[in-house]
């Protein structure tokens, strides 16, 4: 054992069985990187992680890497042409993003979208909402060791994506909502498209489910892993998903009702524990909810027209506004302050995703570091929006 | 509410109302026992967003926004100061822990300082960076470009 040209590296070669008093192993504290390129951070994302042994002592997030000033873009764009640039924040939601712009600036148009738009936006952001958790759930699954679900849920995602695509012609960064309503009627069959895919999408999570939720190896890597409390996560202003799963009943869809949400009958999932187990209940609860939703808007759209009476060049009065939605990651808003010209003086994003992140480093202190994987997945970031 | 805090405050607290949305605009100095005021007494739990806007020509150039929420109430609130150029601000992170990253940003795009808060740097942009880019007289297409020339080893970013 105490062969000195053994080729072994040092913490093994010096291994001095005769002095048991000597420490077995490094008991320091070790500071490890991980990131920014790293298939589990979902994006470009930075923790520096310190360490003992395998446990988190604490960690700190390094974030930026995807900065683009969406909010400087915004101040040299007029209204209507920084309305694209908004899908390109949440690009897994482009139409919960659409939604929040127009409907911020029809607030501060004071105009409102008439009813058929209305039902369109909600069966539109509804459906992103469905797609947004599968993408999640695919890729969450994935990041613990389960590959099965992102082949299940990629494929089901394929049919909303479907939808969008003949909608509107584009499949992710879809562009679909103008300011005072939406640009394009539905083509012949939407209502038709939608119909089947209410149909198919049940029996379809419960496939997910019969791959997860009472799998042993799932329990175990989920159950008790990155738990925050209500309070915390009302301290830290998390929303979402992740505020749900902690016990705190609020939806901005129920609580402070835009587009016409106030007409649909749907509950709001909550957890328990706020561990990583009860997010991924809430938000498989919650895709079944939408569908609820979806099916009450497919069978209610009137008739009628689908934009505001809007200007063709969007001037609003000197003035501020905050409106804000529950995006499928949390409370999604944009405060917008006017000085009277074609240009936004300021846009403001409150992005979900950023502030939720900011619970990264209280949810894993204590956990192992296999257990970071989880909890930046059970978040559900995107990085496009942390960094804007 | 806006009564009770308007024979306290005096001049220092104009309540305001634009478009059914309320808020204060409120004297420096009341930052940030106003803001405390309103979490303790009037149950704004949620810090949700901590913002600026620059306004170049006014003696006072900067106005600082606080958006809150009552979990209890179900009411938003927005809460405005204005600082000049150079001028601090108390942080709010004893407060509201959510306000450590959003005053990060808010010093990270317009050069904001926050007495008091635990670890104030630069979030978006790397460390190191000059200027910052929300400020009006910051160009669309102005960058450090001795940063991106050092750090990247390219002329330019553009």
């Amino acid at each position: 054992m105490n062969d000195k040209t053994s080729s072994l590296p040092n913490a093994v070669s010096n291994l001095d069985l005769e002095t048991p008093e000597k420490p077995y192993l490094d008991s320091n504290e070790l500071i490890i990187n991980m990131g920014p390129q790293h298939p589990a951070t979902h994006g470009v994302l930075r923790v520096i992680l310190k360490l003992d042994g395998e446990k988190v002592l604490g960690t700190e997030c390094v974030i930026g890497y995807l900065h683009r000033g969406v909010e400087k873009i915004a101040e040299n764009r007029t209204y209507t042409m920084f309305n694209p640039y908004v899908d390109r924040m949440d690009y897994v939601a482009a139409v919960s993003n659409g939604l929040g712009y127009c409907q911020a600036v029809e607030k501060l148009l004071n105009v409102e979208a008439p009813p058929r738009a209305n039902y369109i936006r909600v069966i539109l952001t509804e459906l992103n909402r469905i797609a947004s958790h599968q993408l999640w759930l695919g890729t969450h699954a994935l990041d613990i060791g389960a590959m099965t679900p992102l082949f299940y849920t990629f494929r089901d995602r394929e049919e909303i994506l479907k939808i969008f695509e003949k909608y509107c012609g584009a499949r992710l960064t879809t562009h679909a909502f103008r300011i005072g309503g939406c640009q394009y009627e539905t083509y012949a069959g939407f209502e038709k498209d939608v119909k089947n895919y209410l149909a198919f999408l049940p029996p379809k999570i419960d496939e997910y489910e019969a791959l997860l939720t009472g799998n042993r190896i799932w329990l175990e890597r989920t159950k008790n892993v990155g738990v925050i409390s209500g309070k915390d996560c009302i301290a830290l202003g998390v929303t979402g998903p992740v505020l749900r799963a902690a016990g705190v009943k609020w939806d901005i869809r129920k609580a402070q009702p835009y587009a016409n949400y106030a007409d649909f009958d749907f509950e709001i999932p909550t957890g328990e524990n706020g561990d990583t187990f009860d997010r991924y209940m809430v938000r498989i609860i919650e895709m079944r909810q939408s569908l609820r939703i979806i099916e009450q808007a497919v069978n209610g759209i009137p008739e009628g027209p689908i934009m505001a009476k809007v200007p063709k060049v969007i001037k609003p009065a000197v003035g501020e506004i905050y409106h804000s939605i529950e995006a499928p990651k949390g409370e999604l808003g944009y405060f917008i302050v006017s000085d009277g010209s074609t240009q936004p003086y300021r846009v403001r994003v409150r992005p979900p995703s950023f502030v939720n992140l900011q619970a990264l480093d209280i949810m894993v202190r204590g956990q192992l570091v296999a257990d970071v994987i989880a909890v930046i997945g059970t978040l559900d970031i995107v990085l496009g929006e942390v960094d804007r | 509410m806006v009564e009770k805090y308007r024979r306290q405050y005096g001049s220092g607290l104009e309540p305001l109302t634009y478009l059914g949305q309320n808020y204060f605009s409120v004297d420096r100095s009341l930052i940030p026992d106003f803001l405390r005021l309103l979490r303790d007494e009037e149950q704004f739990d949620y810090c949700v967003d901590i913002t600026a806007v620059h306004y170049p020509k006014r003696e006072k150039q900067f106005d600082v926004v606080w958006i809150l929420y009552s979990f209890p109430r179900n009411e938003r609130v927005r809460v405005k100061t204005q600082i000049a150029d150079g001028e601090s601000l108390p942080s709010s992170v004893g407060i509201w822990a959510t306000a450590n990253w959003l005053e990060r940003e808010v010093f990270d795009m317009f050069g904001i300082k926050f007495d008091g808060h635990p670890d104030l740097k630069r979030i978006l942009l790397p460390d190191g960076w000059k200027g910052h880019p929300l400020r009006k007289d910051y160009g669309i297409l102005q960058q450090d470009q001795e940063w991106v020339q050092i750090n990247l080893g390219i002329e330019s970013g553009q």
